[in-house]
């Protein structure tokens, strides 16, 4: 008996959120919008390059400048006895790539819904171009923690080896907090507006301003749970040497930024099928 | 059997109510009603939705070209918007037998900040291109886009016209097996309208699968090879185009459509009481196919022998939906002779339009009876509107037409040039003089 021939659907929509095999093929297969969105946002941004490259330089120097007159001169908050700017800009280093990474992989969905209401293409490409694209930023504002670190003769050291380790931390952090904050601001559009209130807050519970050492011993471990202590004290250790971060830190550092990865992509994954809808 | 391109199977997709304002709820309402929900052990209160798709089921052929149409809000945009991946279904499922290229906005991803390249670059990937394809395609989408002198400048020095043609160009290019299209040929001017509508052509020969919506029929028409019609989320209709288009104009018709009954004044001494349009085989229809020709039925009675000397006629109206009558054609002229009798009693008439003679449109016809010595008996107008459509491209080339009237002429190639057909103009004549207006006739275009 003959059957009729029923050829197998290249794709299949359905409404269900599960994750399928087929989604991370047409991912890798879409892999390059990824990198064209990374490359139109670092475009965009240097297109003047004097004022692209002058403002990533400026904007930690002079987050330098006030924390060092504010929290230095006046308060004399303790610095692990170093210049105060060398470990004020150590700490802004890894913190102003995250604040930037997490405001912007934030509003990223609402920001292109153009795109996002017209064309398919995996949406998590939005908030982790976000992420990604702030590196270069951040290798920019390196360089001048390269002629600080010379200037003041800290010797650099193997430790220094270990510095992407506690980069990763804080890109899975941005990562991780960007898929939440993106999801959740296309349903609930107040999001956005807490997004600055959010990064205040997250700047004052990370050693940026101020050596984990200020902490009372009582709330360490409270403390640790913020991924962002491991990583910022993790740059500022390789950098500058000063006290390594310790074991148990590190421990709840990277458990917390995996937890909040996870968690973020499960949530975007089950909110991104309607995310059109609402935009 | 045909080979299935997109299968869809009681698709349904469900949004909730209120789409004018905003859609997104703030997280304190969420919050505020999680909180009150725990209190009462309740699950939150069903808000009130609204179905856009429901039960809608489809099978799309390789190669089809398939118009989906309808009233506003009719869910056609969901459809699409489904088939595109842009939002997922609440219900049902869609099987699609190969890649998916949608164009629901021209230029989609453009940014103004960068120049011509790198926006096809951006363009191209997000709609499925990889960067080697788009490489190896680049010369060609700029082309065709007429856009070779700009391409390094930013597109917001770019004019509207070159954004919407380059950004055209991009997804005119892409290889997908299946063509998602959403009214992105309603911007740009006529003539890339056109280029576009030749694009879309070429892909139906290359034997690719379209879905478009469009409110234009006249592009329908000349495009789609099947048609669905959507209406409150439901497929009304699905299936051949004159069929389908008819039905969609049934249901939106204000102007009398197909038949009309006429009530002539009774001491009229000869008067038609009933009317209806057809097609070319006289089956009764609001819609006709060009080249099939509209055929007028007609129905009267005479109540008195006309005078000696003197006899009845009927003569029929075609006039542009802007009132420009094109025609009035009498069933008493030199060339035809329809007589009617000229003792009392009922008539019945026919008057055939000439197959491929009007353009694809909408016509309204108008009525008018009287005695060839000059007496008016009968005026009705507007009588009935009737639909032209296109079920067929004219010469496979030009999906659209210019002009009121699509007449047959008579084309022939005289190359190599017979002998009997001297140069229009001889060397060195420049066309001015007695042939003036003559010569500039057929060299004028």
């Amino acid at each position: 008996m003959a059957t009729a021939h029923v050829p197998t659907p290249w794709l299949v929509l359905e409404p269900t959120a599960r994750l399928r095999p087929s989604d991370l093929r047409a991912a890798w297969r879409a892999r390059d919008v990824l990198w064209i969105l990374i490359w139109r946002g670092l475009k965009v941004r240097y297109k003047q390059t004097v004022i692209g490259v002058g403002w990533v330089v400026l904007q930690p120097l002079l987050t330098t400048l006030v924390l060092t007159t504010v929290f230095g001169a006046f308060a004399r908050l303790p610095s692990d006895g170093l210049p105060y700017a060398v470990f004020a800009y150590a700490g802004l280093l890894p913190w102003t790539y995250v604040a930037q990474a997490v405001t912007e992989s934030g509003t990223s969905l609402v920001h292109d819904r153009q795109l996002v209401t017209k064309v398919y293409f995996p949406r998590v490409f939005l908030p982790a171009a976000a992420v990604l694209r702030p590196l270069v930023d951040l290798a920019v504002a390196a360089t001048i923690a390269v002629g600080m670190i010379a200037w003041f003769h800290i010797a650099p050291a193997g430790r220094l080896l270990a510095l992407p380790l506690f980069l990763l931390v804080a890109v899975v952090t941005a990562l991780g907090v960007g898929l939440w904050l993106a999801a959740l601001n296309v349903r609930y559009r107040d999001v956005g507006y807490t997004l600055p209130f959010l990064v205040q807050v997250w700047f004052l519970a990370s050693p940026v301003a101020y050596p984990v050492s200020l902490v009372p011993e009582r709330w360490r471990a409270l403390y640790a749970l913020n991924p962002l202590v491991a990583a910022i004290d993790g740059v500022r250790w390789t950098l500058l040497g000063t006290p390594a971060p310790d074991a148990g830190v590190l421990v709840a550092g990277a458990g917390a930024a995996l937890a909040v990865l996870v968690t973020g992509a499960l949530v975007f994954r089950r909110l991104e099928r309607t995310f059109a809808d609402f935009l | 059997m045909s080979v299935p391109a997109v299968r869809v199977e009681r698709l349904g997709k469900r949004y909730r109510l209120g789409e004018d304002g905003p859609r997104y709820d703030t997280l304190r309402e969420e919050f505020v009603r999680r909180v009150r929900g725990l209190g009462r052990g309740a699950p939150r209160e069903p808000s009130a939705h609204v179905w856009a798709l429901r039960d809608v089921s489809l099978e799309i052929a390789q190669g089809d070209v398939v118009a989906i149409i309808g009233r506003n809000g009719a869910g056609k945009s969901t459809l699409l918007r489904i088939l595109a991946r842009v939002t997922a279904p609440t219900s049902g499922r869609v099987a699609l037998y190969g890649r998916v290229a949608s164009l629901l906005d021209v230029g989609t991803g453009f940014h103004p900040e960068l120049t011509g390249r790198e926006n096809v670059f951006l363009n191209g990937a997000v709609l499925g291109m990889t960067r080697a394809e788009i490489r190896r395609k680049f010369d060609e989408i700029v082309a065709f886009a007429e856009v070779e002198r700009f391409i390094d400048t930013p597109t917001k020095r770019y004019s509207s016209g070159m954004w919407v043609r380059l950004a055209f160009a991009v997804a005119a290019h892409l290889e997908a097996e299946i063509l998602i299209i959403d009214e992105a040929l309603a911007v740009g001017d006529l003539a890339f309208q056109r280029r576009c509508l030749a694009k879309m052509e070429d892909a139906r020969r290359a034997g690719r699968t379209v879905v478009f919506v469009s409110h234009d029929l006249a592009t329908v028409t000349a495009l789609a090879t099947r048609a669905v019609l959507l209406d409150s989320g439901r497929v009304l209709d699905a299936g051949r185009v004159p069929d389908v288009v008819r039905r969609y104009l049934e249901t939106t018709g204000t102007v009398p459509r197909g038949a009309r009954r006429l009530d002539p004044a009774p001491d009229l001494p000869c008067a038609v009481t009933a009317v209806a349009t057809a097609d070319g085989a006289a089956r009764p229809s609001a819609v006709v196919a060009r080249s099939e020709g509209l055929t007028v039925l007609l129905e009267g009675e005479v109540r008195q022998p006309p005078p000696d000397g003197d006899e009845y006629y009927v003569a029929v109206d075609v006039r542009t939906s802007g009132d420009v009558t094109l025609f009035r054609t009498h069933s008493v002229e030199e060339r035809e002779r329809a007589a009617l009798p000229r003792v009392p009693g009922p008539f019945r008439l026919e008057c055939r339009v000439p197959a491929d003679l009007l353009a694809p449109g909408t016509y309204r016809l108008g009525l008018v009876t009287g005695l060839t010595g000059g007496r008016r008996l009968q005026a009705v107008a507007p009588l009935l509107e009737v639909d032209v459509v296109q079920d067929r491209l004219i010469a496979g080339v030009w999906p659209v037409t210019e002009g009121l009237l699509t007449p047959r002429c008579a084309w022939r190639a005289l190359t190599p040039r017979p002998a009997c057909a001297p140069p229009i103009l001889q060397p060195g004549q420049d066309g001015a003089g007695p042939w003036h207006a003559a010569a500039t006739g057929p060299a004028g275009r």
